[in-house]
Parts: C-alpha cells; sequence; structure tokens
C-alpha cells in the first residue's frame, strides 16, 4: 500500500526495528542501575545520544531525551522563559511554527506572563528576517523560535540567519527540527542554534522518543521533575529499547544524507508533482520546498496564486532578505560541508552534514485542487489505499484549515482543498505512480459529470 | 452482486451506532462518518450535553473501529453555522419560532450528506433517524414515541431512493439491546433533547448573548401596555411564562412583532387557530400537492389533527425557491430540482389547536405515509 504521509510518521526503518529488538527481549533493566544489565542498558542509551548527537553537529552531552517533538518544543519554550525574570519573558516565533511551539507560547503569556510576538511569513511561508527583527527586543526578548523546515508545505527556513538576529539580541534560537533533522538536516554549530527538537518516528525510529538539543552554556528550568535523569532536565526512567531505535535511525538518517537520499527524494517528487499536473492542470503548489521538477533552470517559483512552475531553483521568490542568498542550490550541493559542520563532524565522529540553512524538505509536496474539498479527496485515496494527509489536522480528526496556509494569505477555503503528500527512506517509484493513478481514479469521481450514471457513480468507492 | 457501498453518519450516540452495526450486519460495505458541527474548543465543551463533542467524535471512532469499518471526520461547522445556527437565530429576531432539527436535516445531515455520499461515489446514506423508507417513500417510525418523520418531511424520492433508515422498524429499547449485545460503547449513553447549540437548554439566554437586549412592550389585542420586555426574540407564540405581567388569568403570546417590538398577549381561547398557510412546501413523492385531505403535525411532539389542503397557487415545477440556499451539489446542481417546491398551500383544520408558531414546520401525513410539509407562515382563528 503506497504511503505518502512520512511527514506524520515515518515507517520504521528495518535498522532500528533490529537495535530495538533485543532490548525488548532481555530482562528490564533500567538505565540508571548498576548492576550488569543495567549498565547494557546504559550502554544501548549511550550509543544512541552519540547516534542522535552526530545527526545534528552536537556533542553527546548536549542531547536530552524526551518523549517526543512536542515535549522538546514545550520544554523548549517553557523552560527557556521559566529561567527568566519576569520582565524578560519576551519571545518571538515564526507564524508557521508547529502548535508544540505556538501552544506553549501561548500557554506562556496566559499564564507565565509572557510576552509573545508572531513574526510573519511570506506568501511561500518563509520567515522575513528584517521583519523578525523589528520585533526583537534587545535585552528583553529572551528566545526566538524558527523552524528548520516547516511541516506542512516544506519550506525551509533561515535559521543561521534567524539565529544570528536573535543573540545580536541577547536571546537563544530554537529551531524546531522535527521534520529536518533527516533531510536536510540542521547542524547546531553552523547554524547557531541553541535549542533543537527532534522526534525519532520522524526519522525512522519509534514513536514515544524525542530529544532536546541543548547547547551548552543555555540555561533552562526543567519541567518534568523526579529521579534527575537527563542532567535534571528531565526527570523518568529511560526507555532503552525507544532510545536505541531512534539511534539507529538517526544513524541511518545520516547515511541517507551522505549518500545522495535528497537527490532521490526530489526526484521522486518531481515525478510526482509531474504525474498530478497532468491529472489536474489547475494545481497549485504551496510554499517552497526546495528544487523541484525536471528543468532546474525554469521560471521561478513565484508565491503568486497562480500554478507555481516545477522548477523553483532559480532565482528565489521576491522579497527574500539578503542573509539567506545562499539557500536553494540543486540538490547536489547539499551533500557539501561548510567548515563549521567539518568541524563538528571532525568532533563529534560522526560526518554531520551541514547544509546552507533555508533548504527544504525533499520529500515534501502541498497542492491544492481547486474546487475539490481535500475531505473529499483524502477519503478516496484512502478507500483506494493510498495514505496522504491534509493540510493539518484538529484533534477530532476534521481537516481544519492550516494556521499555515492561512499565514501564507490562503483563505480558508483554500486551505481546505490542500492535500500533502511526503515522501521519505522508503518511498519508492511505484509509490509515486500508484499515487498518481489513485488521484486519477479520485478526480474522475469527483468530476463534475452532467447525467453521470448511477452505475458509472458506483466506481467511485469500490476498493 | 457486490454489496452497496453506504455511508453511514456516526454522531457518536446509540442510535448511530446500531445504525452502522446494523448496517454492517446486512452486509453493506459501510464507511463512517462523523460531522464536526461547531468550533468549541475542547476544553468549554459540556461534557455529555448537546453533540458533536469531541467525546463525540471519540466515541463514534471507536464504534467505528469495533465494527471494522473505515471512519473519517468532516468538518462541516461553516455550514452547520451558516444554514442552522444563523438561521435559529435570524427566525426569532423574525418573530418566528425555528425548527433547527429540520433546517439541519434538510440543509446539512441528511441533504447535503447525501449529495455529497453520491458524489463520493456511495450508492446511499443511512442515518439513525426514527422513520421508515420503504419503496421510497417515508413512513412513521414503528416507535410512536421516537417517530422523527417530523424532521425529515422535506426529502424528496431522489433522496428516499437513496436513504437507509435502519432503526424505522425497531424501539428504543431495542436499539439499546442491541448496542449491549455488540458491546457498543454507547449502548448507554444518556439522550440529547436540548438544541444541540445551547446545551444549557436557556435559548432566551444564548438569543440575548446574541443580540444584546432589545427591550420593548408587552400589549393586549386592544394595544394596550401591559408591561415591558427585554426582547421580543425571547418569546414565542403559545408561551406563558416570563411575560412580566400581572393579570387575573393566564396570559399567552398570541403574536410576536419584532419590526415594532411588540409582544401581543391573550387568554388561552385566542391561540386557536383553524387555519394554517404553509409556505416553502415540499412533497416526499415529488408530485404537486392536489386538494386532499390529510392529518397535519405541527410541532415535533405535538398532536395532529385532520384538515383539508388547498393548493393556493400552480406549482411551478423547477422553481426551487422553496428550499432556500439548498445545499449545493460539487457539480453544480441543487438536489430535488425538479421537485415542485416553492408552492403555498392553506391547511383547513377539523377542529382548531392551540399556540402554532410562524416558523414552525407543519407536516402533512396520510396514515403513516409522510405526504410532505412546509414552513408554517400565517394562521388565522
Amino acid at each position: 500500500m503506497p504511503y505518502l504521509d512520512y511527514a506524520a510518521s515515518a515507517p520504521l526503518r528495518p535498522e532500528a526495528l533490529a537495535a530495538m529488538l533485543p532490548l525488548l527481549e532481555r530482562p528490564a533493566a533500567n538505565p540508571s542501575s548498576q548492576h550488569t544489565q543495567g549498565r547494557a542498558a546504559r550502554a544501548a542509551v549511550e550509543t544512541a545520544r552519540e547516534q542522535v548527537a552526530a545527526l545534528v553537529g552536537a556533542d553527546p552531552s548536549e542531547v536530552v531525551f524526551t518523549s517526543g517533538g512536542t515535549e522538546a518544543d514545550n520544554l523548549a519554550v517553557k523552560g527557556t522563559l521559566l529561567a527568566q525574570a519576569p520582565e524578560t519573558r519576551h519571545l518571538v516565533c515564526s507564524a508557521v511554527e508547529h502548535h508544540a511551539v505556538l501552544d506553549a507560547a501561548a500557554w506562556a503569556e496566559a499564564d507565565a506572563g509572557a510576552q509573545v510576538d508572531l513574526a510573519p511569513v511570506d506568501n511561500l511561508g518563509r520567515v522575513e528576517l528584517d521583519r523578525l527583527a523589528a520585533l526583537l527586543q534587545p535585552g528583553r526578548t529572551a528566545l526566538v523560535a524558527v523552524m528548520a523546515a516547516n511541516n506542512e508545505v516544506g519550506t525551509g527556513q533561515p535559521v543561521a540567519g534567524a539565529a544570528e538576529l536573535a543573540h545580536a539580541a541577547g536571546a537563544v534560537l530554537l529551531c524546531d527540527a522535527v521534520q529536518a533533522a533527516g533531510l536536510p538536516g540542521i547542524d547546531l554549530a553552523a547554524d547557531g542554534v541553541d535549542l533543537l527538537a527532534l522526534a525519532a518516528h520522524k526519522l525512522g525510529g519509534p514513536t514515544g522518543v524525542g530529544a532536546l538539543v541543548v547547547r551548552r552554556g543555555t540555561t533552562l528550568r526543567p519541567l518534568v521533575h523526579g529521579g534527575g535523569q537527563e542532567r535534571g532536565l528531565r526527570s523518568g526512567t529511560l526507555p532503552a529499547a525507544a532510545l536505541a531505535g531512534f539511534g539507529a535511525a538517526a544513524a541511518a538518517a545520516l547515511t541517507d544524507r551522505q549518500t545522495g537520499a535528497t537527490t532521490t527524494l526530489t526526484a521522486l517528487r518531481s515525478r510526482l508533482l509531474t504525474g498530478l499536473r497532468t491529472l489536474a492542470p489547475d494545481l497549485e503548489r504551496n510554499g517552497d520546498p526546495g528544487p523541484i521538477g525536471e528543468d532546474a533552470t525554469g521560471p521561478k517559483a513565484t508565491g503568486e496564486r497562480g500554478p507555481i512552475g516545477e522548477d523553483a531553483p532559480g532565482p528565489k521568490a521576491t522579497g527574500e532578505p539578503g542573509q539567506i542568498g545562499q539557500d536553494a542550490p540543486g540538490p547536489e550541493a547539499t551533500g557539501e560541508p561548510g567548515p563549521a559542520g567539518r568541524d563538528a563532524a571532525a568532533r563529534f565522529g560522526g560526518a554531520a552534514t551541514p547544509r546552507p540553512s533555508g533548504l527544504g524538505l525533499p520529500g515534501l509536496l502541498s497542492v491544492r485542487f481547486p474546487g475539490r474539498r481535500a475531505e473529499d479527496l483524502l477519503l478516496l485515496l484512502d478507500r483506494y489505499g493510498v495514505a496522504c494527509s491534509a493540510g493539518s489536522a484538529c484533534a477530532s480528526g476534521a481537516v481544519t484549515p492550516s494556521h499555515v496556509l492561512v499565514a501564507m494569505g490562503r483563505d480558508p477555503a483554500e486551505a481546505r482543498e490542500t492535500v500533502r503528500f511526503s515522501l521519505g527512506h522508503a518511498s519508492t517509484e511505484a509509490d509515486v505512480d500508484a499515487a498518481v493513478a489513485a488521484v486519477a481514479r479520485a478526480l474522475a469521481v469527483l468530476a463534475p459529470a452532467e447525467g453521470r450514471a448511477g452505475s458509472t457513480a458506483r466506481q467511485g468507492v469500490g476498493r | 452482486m457486490t454489496a452497496p457501498q453506504v455511508l453511514v453518519a456516526m454522531s457518536g450516540g446509540v442510535d448511530s451506532s446500531v445504525t452502522a452495526a446494523l448496517a454492517v450486519e446486512a452486509g453493506w460495505d459501510v464507511t463512517g462518518v462523523h460531522l464536526k458541527l461547531a468550533d468549541t474548543p475542547g476544553h468549554l465543551q459540556v461534557q455529555g450535553k448537546g453533540c458533536c463533542t469531541l467525546a463525540d467524535a471519540d466515541d463514534a471512532r471507536r464504534v467505528a473501529g469495533t465494527l471494522g469499518v473505515p471512519f473519517y471526520v468532516w468538518d462541516m461547522a461553516e455550514e452547520f453555522q451558516r444554514a442552522v445556527v444563523d438561521d435559529f437565530a435570524a427566525e426569532y429576531a423574525g418573530g418566528r419560532t425555528p425548527n433547527p432539527c429540520a433546517r439541519c436535516n434538510e440543509q446539512v445531515k441528511v441533504v447535503g450528506l447525501l449529495a455529497r455520499a453520491r458524489a463520493l461515489g456511495f450508492d446511499a446514506l443511512a442515518t439513525g433517524h426514527y422513520a421508515r423508507v420503504e419503496d421510497g417513500r417515508l413512513f412513521r417510525a414503528a416507535d410512536a414515541a421516537k417517530d422523527q418523520s417530523y424532521v425529515l418531511y422535506m426529502l424528496g424520492p431522489d433522496e428516499l431512493r437513496h436513504l437507509r433508515l435502519p432503526l424505522g422498524g425497531l424501539t428504543k429499547p431495542e436499539v439499546r439491546a442491541t448496542a449491549a449485545r455488540l458491546g457498543l460503547r454507547t449502548a448507554a449513553k444518556p439522550e440529547s433533547y436540548d438544541v444541540c447549540f445551547v446545551p444549557d437548554g436557556d435559548t432566551a439566554g444564548w438569543l440575548e448573548r446574541r443580540f444584546g437586549p432589545r427591550p420593548g412592550q408587552v400589549v393586549n389585542t386592544a394595544g394596550r401596555v401591559l408591561g415591558h420586555h427585554r426582547g421580543a426574540y425571547r418569546f414565542t407564540v403559545g408561551q406563558r411564562r416570563g411575560l412580566g405581567i400581572a393579570a387575573p388569568t393566564p396570559r399567552y403570546v398570541l403574536r410576536v412583532e419584532p419590526a415594532a417590538g411588540r409582544v401581543v398577549v391573550g387568554e388561552r381561547a385566542d391561540l386557536a387557530i383553524t387555519t394554517v398557510e404553509l409556505e416553502r412546501t415540499t412533497t416526499t413523492d415529488g408530485r404537486p400537492l392536489g386538494p386532499r385531505q390529510a392529518r397535519v403535525r405541527l410541532r415535533a411532539h405535538g398532536t395532529e389533527v385532520g384538515c383539508r389542503v388547498v393548493p393556493l397557487e400552480d406549482p411551478i415545477p423547477g422553481a426551487a425557491a422553496g428550499r432556500q440556499g439548498a445545499a449545493t451539489r460539487p457539480n453544480g446542481t441543487r438536489p430535488n430540482e425538479t421537485r415542485p417546491n416553492g408552492t403555498r398551500v392553506r391547511l383547513e383544520l377539523e377542529e382548531p389547536i392551540d399556540a402554532v408558531a410562524p416558523g414552525q414546520a407543519g407536516v402533512l401525513y396520510d396514515g403513516d405515509l409522510v405526504l410532505g410539509g412546509g414552513t408554517v407562515s400565517t394562521t388565522r382563528a
């Protein structure tokens, strides 16, 4: 069954499963115990810590394991603000952050006396650094949150530029890299990130574990108190098996990055977009998830309402701040480590793969099918065995207008017509072709057909 | 022959849960859908009251999981707000007494959802309403106490052909027993009676929060001022409580005149009416209403009286004036476009009845068969 919903959760990698099984079969042991079994569990946890650190150019001692990306974001936002005196609890986050950041910030504003400003994005969903800079209050702003790449539309953010601005104002930078940690990756040192959130299951690890990477010297207050694990920043018995899976997935993701997975995914996504465009010429792409399409020198993505060319590398959209001019090279450039990254790679034994800040997610494609409700398309695609997502979903499971698309200037009705396809480590051309065929079938059912016979209609939901 | 593909509307209550279960037992290819009709944030929802809470969606999802059928949640909050909630408020503001459940069935839950199901290629829609569909005609439920045919009167032949009502032949205790037998977690869920978007049942308070106070006078039929009120929208024909006047015998609301801010009250005997006019009429067989005898019900659980049906104008086929703002299908046509609606009829009642409010549905029956109905526009003694 074609699975094109990696951005929601990636299938478990075989390496992760292999790393977890022995720990699940072995007698239970607490990694904090001093006996032989406990030490073995602890060794597995520390191996995982090194693997996760290597993925993001961090020192293993900077990795704080959490229950996932949401907890990591919450710890970063609340932990940073609570460490501040009330008068310096000012936070600036991009308008397209994940709700784990936005809602934690809203809590801090309502219940912890914080003040929150949202940095607007352009119509591709990219943070505008000059407008972000205007919101900073030097000496008072404690935290700036800019994600590595957006989970809904794939647009890469100018993280390094945001970090420079944050540091100049005396603030720390939180980078939610939950989606981007695998590809194209983020580098703690090279990008100037102070706090970096990760989730195992987006990399092909298990759900239920993640990490907040805390750059040395960054002050945080813990939110979860108890046994003092994770240097007191996150108490709770460490789940050794799940963390082993996290570590193995991180190592595999790093290998993928070094062996050209970006290029492979970009090509698969181009194949998908080309196929979808053939079916729906009026289709509109959302955001700028990076190079796409066969013609890498074609017209640039304009951010206009009209269809966006199957291209993107070329000159960037208008209104692009100069600081991120280095982004959007061709896919071949992503494996080229910069000097800082080489340092990190050398220090921590992994070949951390720094890449210019601002790269989008190579496996993500957010498209709008004008006049077709995402809910209807998703029902039919599910019936045909193809898994993908709408823009975003609320707790009840309904498709609600995405705050990201609305921040990009889409109206709520348009946002409801948006479908997100996301590819990843095990995606194949066959998956893409099957998805395109299923979309063809769904669009045929939904097409306005005057006087369509009942028997024809009946084919619609057939499995 | 392949199994019919049936979309089941699952509210999370026991009725629609059993509907889905019976649909599976019937061998149909079932897909469940829950309609999210409100945007109320979870922490503000009154648990166990009203409908469309997060807990209801969870219950529906769990039942679908127990039955092993695919399940989706569709956000129809905008449609519901526009077609039902805003309409409800506007009707009260206009001095009428709307039936939001009939309106919801017409615009969202049945007609709207059926059109969407058909557009997606489903053969039929199944709902947990207590009424029967036989040979494409609509009949009362076997359980007279639960009968909901009153709120489904607006369905036409094209819709009825594609509507399944598996509970129509069952009593409520039988439905609960079925839920218990199948181990559905909704088996013992309490009934919901109130208007779902007014979970505390305080319609007057809800309207006052929406419109603010609009003070006016309470007058008798001779126009003499008896007292004052905070808003004409707080009153409905036949209402006795809350009039704020002292009188030797009980006074009842006879008319609401929102433009003048006036509420006209009188004796109970003044409430009796013998003639009712219906507008926006529809028929379940799609044919125009001719002069005939019938029985009419003018309130969901009110009494029925015999009546003479007198058409007031020639039906205009295709004049879709009747169903205002009817759900538009994805292909741009409106459901039941050929149904002769928009016509008005006069009902001459065989015996007087009390307190019929403009805005309510008037539903015509021939025995158990639902002939059709319309919206009460005017009444006369």
